[in-house]
């Protein structure tokens, strides 16, 4: 960060929220969750094959169920990328509506993977069948995890700005959400390609 | 540029298009081969692979906005290059020992 910056956050310190400063401990925070995610995913690498006698992901992997999870959580993407804009205009109906599309998108994806885990755990395919199991819910739950708690902000801040409009502090908010959901949609691929379409080749 | 630029950049509604059609063309490809099946199993694999790498790198420029010439894009690049480096430790490493041991204790 150039110095300027700095200083200019020095000397104007209640004109100015931090914005970019923390967008970027925000950012920071998200480069730890990686590596989270990394150890979770490399569990998983280790654990895959451990199925003990129950199903390998290529008897329980239904790729065309996935291919929608998959494009909920894309289009949710480009609709935050709309709220974003919106909120950088200042917009705060074309915010709270994208910002309202994205929530049910990302609703319809958890919906769907719970739907997913229950069926898995009603044929007896439940986290504790064998050690495949156990890493394929633990990293996909996980994923999921995240993405609920990344709802439960998404419909705090759309009260925040309906009550108190787009604040530079809210708009900074707004901007926080959005890494953290594009974030979880990167992870997604990597969940999408290690776990279901890897599994399902072999 | 002054502090309230750099926070609250407008990148428009083009970089957000541009990376969904990407992104819908480089997850329908890697889901339509393995549905097929038709092609050799480690060419499938290695073929998913290159895609997921290709979609993240474009998830990552045209949503996340990483770049190289502004400087938070800049920052947020390096720190993300270093996150990767220690995740290729951390996920390369482990998998490699744990295979090796594996193969080790079969053999």
């Amino acid at each position: 960060m150039s110095t300027s910056v700095l200083n200019n956050e020095a000397h104007s310190h209640e004109h100015h929220d931090s914005g970019s400063t923390t967008l970027f401990g925000f950012w920071l925070y998200l480069m730890t969750d990686c590596v989270l995610f990394a150890s979770v995913f490399a569990t998983y690498a280790v654990l895959f094959m451990n199925t003990a006698g129950g199903p390998s992901g290529h008897d329980i992997f239904e790729l065309d169920y996935v291919l929608v999870e998959t494009f909920a959580l894309l289009f949710s993407s480009i609709t935050y990328g709309f709220a974003m804009i919106g909120a950088q205009r200042g917009n705060k109906q074309v915010t709270l509506l994208w910002l309202a599309v994205t929530f049910i998108l990302g609703a319809v994806f958890i919906g769907m993977e719970v739907n997913e885990f229950s069926h898995l755990i009603h044929e007896g395919f439940g986290p504790q069948r064998s050690a495949f199991l156990t890493a394929f819910f633990s990293l996909v739950g996980m994923h999921g995890l995240h993405v609920t708690a990344g709802l439960i902000w998404m419909a705090v801040l759309m009260l925040e700005v309906m009550n108190n409009g787009l604040q530079p502090r809210t708009v900074t908010r707004v901007g926080c959400l959005s890494l953290f959901w594009h974030f979880l949609d990167v992870v997604w691929i990597c969940v999408f390609t290690v776990v279901y379409l890897m599994g399902a080749v072999s | 540029m002054s502090q309230h630029d750099q926070s609250h950049q407008d990148h428009g509604v083009k970089p957000y298009v541009i990376g969904f059609v990407l992104a819908v063309i480089l997850t329908v490809i890697p889901f339509w081969l393995v549905m097929q099946g038709t092609l050799d199993k480690a060419v499938t694999l290695w073929t998913i692979v290159i895609f997921a790498i290709v979609q993240i790198a474009v998830h990552l420029k045209y949503f996340l906005h990483l770049s190289l010439t502004t400087d938070d894009g800049r920052l947020n690049t390096f720190t993300f290059l270093f996150s990767a480096l220690i995740i290729v430790l951390v996920v390369g490493l482990s998998v490699w020992i744990i295979y090796a041991s594996n193969a080790m204790m079969m053999g």
